[in-house]
């Protein structure tokens, strides 16, 4: 049987505020435990949550550049359960009124580009941490993380195959890190993704009954986990079984996914409005005021990129990619006149070593200013392909300008008719088996001919003259 | 609405409170005469009338993001049963 894959995410969005969402803790990572958890976390008697307001304009900040509603009231309830790194008893969250719904993001899978719809997003505050190492036969609680904001980003079941899944999660990570709303930093925990996996038989109107895979934490981890459910439920419903709701963790040591807890187990939460909470109110003046300070989203830039400097539409989406990468790249193009080429050498090399090094563009070792060097001697002809990325390697080891690594090496194309012409009579000279196949129709006799020439001028020789004065002379 | 012995025992465990055999049938009679009057309530015509999330009709008040706490541990730590390392332990959960 041919059957369909349905996807859609969860993604926790931790936001990258100073302060908790209800107190004036500090977020900052990886300090000593507990040191940032104040009596609010520690969910000590009297205290009550003061909402942060960053929170709610970062909120509004993703849910403008989703094109999304804006719910200007929304509402916060308690999501009860026990658990001892949440030590109120309830984690405060969203439910009936979240302040985002609806949208749409735009993702490239392969060069196709699709549409994903967005269900909702809504605040909500981060539980502690749990470790279950031995400390006496006890769990450690460290409640630092706790409290921290979070926004849960809710896609609709839009995705038809892992490649979707991976490419909708990588365009919500930019879009995110574009806007700074978020660091995107997966190790830590800053982007995590929850995806709920269903199968249906090719044609069938009604979705199957999904699994959901929890906390996933790196793009591979995702396309490995829902290739291999997407698998055991095929698996289970052709050898005739049942696929039934359950939660499972997936397990990066085996490749596998495993039942955490069946629909029977499921938690009942028990949601209800946030006594403590009043509805939050956003006024039409604070979502104007937040519009007028986003950045040009990807989608307008990319568009941009093609008209005013006539890259590919492909081109411009791997330009757009980041915002980092996107100011990279148009500080070259705008200062080298050299849209094309620009993106050629962004997306080519510089990708392609950044990607070897492992390293981010913010850390790229030629700043746009030494590759606008590069790219004008491109132009003007000083430097052929070959040389060219003969200075760029050392553009890379080096803190020099491209003019100076051409002074310094001597890298200058020769494109002296006189100086050519006299090498290519010499080669002619020395080679008379070669002149005599391509005068016999061999057109490869050629490239063995300007081989010699480009050898005897050290590479540096113009390659297209070269040929152009070779077959003028063997004409 | 009656609550069967099944949903007390039912809501007990949610809510981690231990109800025995005996109290069961005495804590469903009050919980039934609670749904009683929330049945009361929920008979009322509500067409046309905005659900209310609070009962006073005022906003949140929001706070600058701005690091106002500081480090309390050792304060906080001293009426904890148990401590490790920074940590507060409770007994052993793996769920």
């Amino acid at each position: 049987m041919k059957w369909e894959v349905v996807i859609g995410l969860e993604v926790h969005v931790q936001l990258n505020t100073a302060t908790k969402i209800f107190s004036g803790t500090s977020t900052a990572f990886g300090a000593e435990p507990n040191t940032q958890a104040s009596a609010v976390e520690l969910a000590f008697p009297g205290v009550l949550p003061v909402l942060n307001k960053a929170v709610v304009e970062k909120a509004i900040r993703l849910g403008l550049a989703l094109g999304s509603k804006i719910n200007q009231k929304n509402v916060f309830a308690r999501k009860n359960y026990f658990y001892p790194d949440l030590p109120k008893g309830y984690q405060i969250s969203q439910m009936e009124l979240p302040i985002v719904e609806g949208g749409v993001l735009p993702i490239l899978v392969g060069e196709e580009e699709k549409l994903v719809k967005l269900t909702r997003a809504h605040m909500e505050e981060d539980a502690g941490k749990s470790l279950h190492e031995d400390f006496s036969g006890m769990t450690g609680i460290d409640l630092n993380r706790a409290g921290t904001p979070l926004l849960e980003v809710v896609s609709e079941p839009d995705m038809r195959s892992p490649e979707e899944a991976v490419a909708y999660a990588r365009a919500l990570h930019s879009l995110v890190m574009w806007l700074g709303i978020c660091d995107g930093n997966m190790q830590e925990g800053s982007f995590r993704v929850d995806a709920n996996v269903s199968v249906r038989p090719f044609g069938q109107q009604e979705f199957g009954t999904r699994r959901e895979i929890k906390n996933l934490n790196s793009f591979r981890f995702l396309e490995q986990a829902i290739k291999y459910e997407i698998q055991w439920q095929i698996d289970t419903l052709e050898d005739g079984g049942r696929v039934e709701q359950a939660t499972v963790l997936f397990d990066p040591d085996s490749g596998e996914t495993r039942m955490m807890r069946s629909k029977e187990d499921a938690h009942d939460y028990r949601y209800f409005p946030d006594p403590d909470l009043l509805p939050v109110r956003i006024a039409d003046e604070q979502i104007e005021r937040i519009r007028s300070e986003m950045p040009e989203l990807p989608a307008a830039m990319k568009a941009r990129f093609v008209e005013a400097f006539g890259v590919s539409s492909y081109d411009a989406a791997l330009l757009t990619g980041s915002r980092a990468t996107a100011e990279y790249f148009e500080a070259v193009a705008q200062a080298s006149g050299q849209g094309k080429l620009a993106a050629n050498w962004v997306n080519g090399e510089i990708a392609a070593r950044l990607n070897r090094d492992g390293k981010d563009i913010s850390a790229c070792p030629i700043t746009a200013e030494r590759l606008t060097g590069l790219i004008q001697r491109i132009a003007d002809n000083t430097l052929s392909s070959k040389l060219a990325k003969q200075v760029f390697d050392a553009l890379w080891d080096s803190d020099l300008s491209a003019d100076a690594i051409i002074e310094r090496d001597g890298l200058k194309q020769v494109s002296d008719v006189g100086a050519i012409e006299k090498m290519v009579e010499e080669a002619i000279a020395a080679n008379p088996k070669a002149v005599e196949e391509y005068r016999a129709g061999k057109e490869k006799a050629l490239n063995a001919l300007a081989g010699q020439v480009m050898k005897a001028s050290k590479g540096k020789a113009n390659p297209a003259q070269v040929q152009d004065i070779l077959k003028q002379k063997l004409a | 609405m009656s609550l069967t012995h099944q949903d007390v025992a039912r809501i007990a465990k949610l809510a981690r409170i231990n109800v025995s055999d005996e109290e069961i049938a005495a804590v469903g009679n009050q919980l039934n005469n609670i749904f009683g009057l929330i049945e009361k309530m929920q008979a009322v015509n509500t067409d046309g009338i905005e659900p209310m999330a609070h009962p006073q009709d005022v906003s949140l008040r929001l706070r600058e993001d701005i690091v106002t706490q500081t480090n309390q541990r050792e304060a906080f730590q001293a009426v904890a049963p148990q401590v490790e390392k920074g940590l507060f332990l409770v007994p052993k959960v793996i769920e």
